[in-house]
């Protein structure tokens, strides 16, 4: 396949493998973290840290949208879809989330609750359309990546006078994410492989600002192996050299200042929250997206009046401090045991761009010998 | 193909009719829809004795039965339909065992107001699969359910057949050493399917592969009696098949990357979802385990058939305690091909 073949040319992952192992100084240690899950995910599919010298260590950072979800908002959802009348539609990996006591929307469904799996934020558009009697409501999550589509349904519902749709938001921000790690100093991150279809989005000026603040090389990279290879290559370039720059290596698709429009539709629908919690990250200030006032009639949390309440994770799950870094997935005393990915006790053993799944589904053997 | 009674005053109203309750009634509309429908359709001797069960002979020999309940979304999808593909399926099933398939039950669950002329196009799909297999749908039943009860039509096939003598084929013969082999391209199936899903639809020419596999099998075990493992990779794709296998025999599996039949449009469907091809279904595909000294035979019968032109050697089986699947990518790393959880979903962002 054009475009695709290229990035997972096996020869040219040799020739970057050397190139990254010649670079690597060997009196020192690099600990790079992967923000996005899908970087985890091809780190792993594709076997890249076998490729690596032992002295790069990569770090599985909370880029996935279906980890960072606190408790609380997975019981809302819940909560919600029990409610008479409401169909409540979402992306497929939320369904197998659990909640408090091991509810997730998949066994809500299985007990009658109406949950709808949809591919896009039209599709619930589609089912409201469909279903005039019936309150639909789009569970939405994640980063900036698919906070536009969720602007662009609200946009669309308000052209329509769509009375039966609303939008429970949980749409959150990688920068703030980023600098709540790094401010963190938990884990020991000396570079970051910055995120791709998000950049494609905000663009790389953002990342500029922590770069500078904490001193950290970022290097945006896609999702291909060879992207995340040339990435690793290029932020032990910059740690060598000393540089903490924003450098661009997924330069095909990101530019400095991203989707203007995309960034336009999201700023007229959607303003900052406060605070908003995240698993692993807690109460992070300015990194969560609530609907306008403007809009408020397309606002799920208010016209259900959702209480939020914080619920704290399984005392023996560690998801917390895996999404923060601090912890391997083999650091977690039931990972693979109570907590497999047919039966997930933490949110990082749902979603194939999790740590822990990512870890079970591709790393046990490795690690088994 | 015998002609239908003429007792009815009306005959079936097969272009605007709908299926209603009394055709699973028992009375004289179910009556009217077996004659004119389902027996103008299968026509055979067995049929037309009109008994509720079929009766015949069998040969000598080791007996295989096999069945499957099939509820695909959409009905038709490009390249066949649920008709054709709940009588492939089980004489697939049934050729797994490398046996011969003989005859065939059709059960069929409706669900009230159907259109009678979708249905009629799926026994016609039907009859057309049973008659080109040589493998004849001898007895059946059918039931109505109340609308939105059911999804359309379920149709659930039951098939018997013979193992020739000498052959001896189970999940749990496969054995370090041996060769790992596709008949074609995989994952073809399941992207045909998800092309057509309702607010999925994406333009691709893929069709499904679904078949009857009881010839190829014939001559595949007519070239290596001695094949180990059969089966066709359906629901959950090859990766899922191989991990059934290597926990069935207690063995581990080694894939090699390159080597694996997988169309492009197949392939660039997959990247653009987030899928593996390798959990996609497949419907007229099998994958067989033989003595790595068999291969080249088999790999010669296989490719000399129709079905199994692109057949690959994709790996081999190896000693593993703990039973994993593996695979050398194309990357040069190795990873593990695991066990699908739940459903593939495509990602989020």
């Amino acid at each position: 396949m054009k475009y695709i073949d290229e990035f997972r040319d096996g020869q040219l992952a040799q020739k970057l493998a050397a190139d990254i192992r010649r670079e690597a100084r060997s009196d020192r240690a690099y600990g790079l973290m992967e923000f996005c899950g899908g970087h985890t995910h091809a780190i792993f599919r594709y076997g890249v840290q076998g490729l690596l010298p032992d002295n790069i260590n990569m770090i599985h950072g909370p880029g996935c949208p279906v980890c960072v979800l606190p408790i609380g908002r997975v019981d809302s959802a819940i909560e919600l879809a029990y409610r008479p009348n409401v169909i409540l539609c979402t992306y497929g990996d939320m369904l197998r989330v659990p909640g408090s006591n091991r509810v997730s929307l998949l066994k809500a469904k299985a007990g009658g609750a109406d949950v709808r799996m949809i591919y896009s934020s039209a599709d619930a558009l589609k089912i409201a359309q469909e279903n005039p009697d019936k309150q639909v409501v789009f569970f939405a999550i994640g980063f900036e990546t698919t906070t536009p589509p969720t602007a662009v349904a609200i946009l669309q519902a308000a052209t329509m006078d769509l009375a039966n749709f609303s939008v429970f938001s949980n749409h959150v921000l990688t920068p703030a994410a980023i600098s709540a790690i790094m401010g963190s100093g938990e884990a020991r991150v000396d570079g970051v492989v910055g995120p791709a279809h998000v950049s494609t989005v905000i663009g790389s000026r953002p990342y500029e600002l922590f770069a500078e603040q904490y001193h950290m090389p970022v290097v945006i990279a896609g999702f291909e192996p060879l992207d995340v290879m040339q990435a690793i290559l290029m932020l032990v370039r910059q740690l060598n050299e000393g540089r903490a720059e924003v450098e661009n290596e997924f330069s095909r698709a990101v530019t400095r200042d991203g989707n203007l429009k995309a960034q336009a539709m999201v700023a007229e629908v959607f303003e900052l929250r406060k605070t908003f919690e995240w698993r692993g990250l807690g109460w992070v200030p300015d990194s969560g997206l609530q609907i306008r006032e403007k809009y408020v009639a397309y606002d799920a949390e208010k016209r259900f009046e959702l209480p939020y309440q914080s619920v704290a994770d399984h005392p023996a799950c560690e998801c917390s401090a895996i999404i923060r870094g601090v912890k391997k997935p083999l650091d977690c005393k039931v990972f693979g045991t109570v907590c497999t990915p047919d039966n997930p006790i933490g949110s990082c053993m749902v979603s194939s761009e999790g740590a822990c799944a990512a870890y079970y589904t591709y790393g046990r053997y490795k690690e088994s010998r | 193909m015998t002609k239908p009674r003429t007792g009815y005053i009306r005959p079936l109203d097969l272009k605007n009719g709908q299926v209603d309750m009394t055709h699973g009634s028992g009375g004289r509309a179910m009556a009217q829809l077996i004659e004119e429908l389902f027996l103008t359709a299968f026509d055979n001797e067995y049929l037309r004795q009109m008994n509720d069960q079929a009766s015949f002979q069998i040969p000598a020999g080791r007996m295989v039965m096999a069945t499957d309940s099939h509820v695909v979304s959409p009905l038709f999808f490009p390249g066949g339909d649920i008709g054709c593909l709940s009588v492939h399926g089980t004489i697939n099933d049934v050729a797994m065992a490398g046996a011969v398939p003989l005859y065939l039950s059709a059960s069929f669950i409706l669900e009230e107001g159907f259109p009678l002329a979708d249905l009629a196009r799926i026994v016609e799909s039907m009859a057309n699969a049973s008659r080109q297999a040589g493998v004849p749908i001898v007895t059946g039943d059918t039931k109505v359910v109340e609308r939105n009860k059911g999804d359309g039509v379920f149709i659930t096939t039951t098939g018997v057949g013979i193992v020739p003598h000498g052959v001896n084929i189970s999940g749990d013969l496969a054995r370090p050493g041996d060769a790992i082999i596709v008949s074609g391209t995989v994952g073809d199936h399941g992207v045909a399917i998800l092309s057509v899903r309702e607010n999925l639809s994406f333009g691709t020419s893929i069709q499904s592969d679904t078949a009857a596999l009881h010839g190829l099998v014939a001559a595949m075990v007519a070239a290596v009696p001695g094949i180990h493992v059969l089966r066709d990779p359906t629901r959950g794709g090859l990766a899922t098949t191989l991990n059934e296998i290597a926990r069935q025999s207690g063995v581990g599996m080694m894939l090699r990357e390159t080597n694996l039949p997988i169309r492009t449009e197949v392939r660039a469907a997959c990247e653009f979802l987030g899928l593996d091809p390798l959990y996609s279904a497949n419907e007229g595909k099998l994958v067989v385990i033989c003595r790595q000294e068999d291969a080249d035979a088999l790999l010669e019968a296989m490719r000399t058939h129709p079905l199994g032109q692109d057949a690959a050697l994709i790996g081999e089986v190896i000693e593993d305690d703990h039973h994993f699947v593996q695979m050398e990518t194309a990357f040069g790393g190795r990873r593990i091909v695991d066990w699908l959880t739940g459903e593939q979903l495509p990602r989020i962002c």
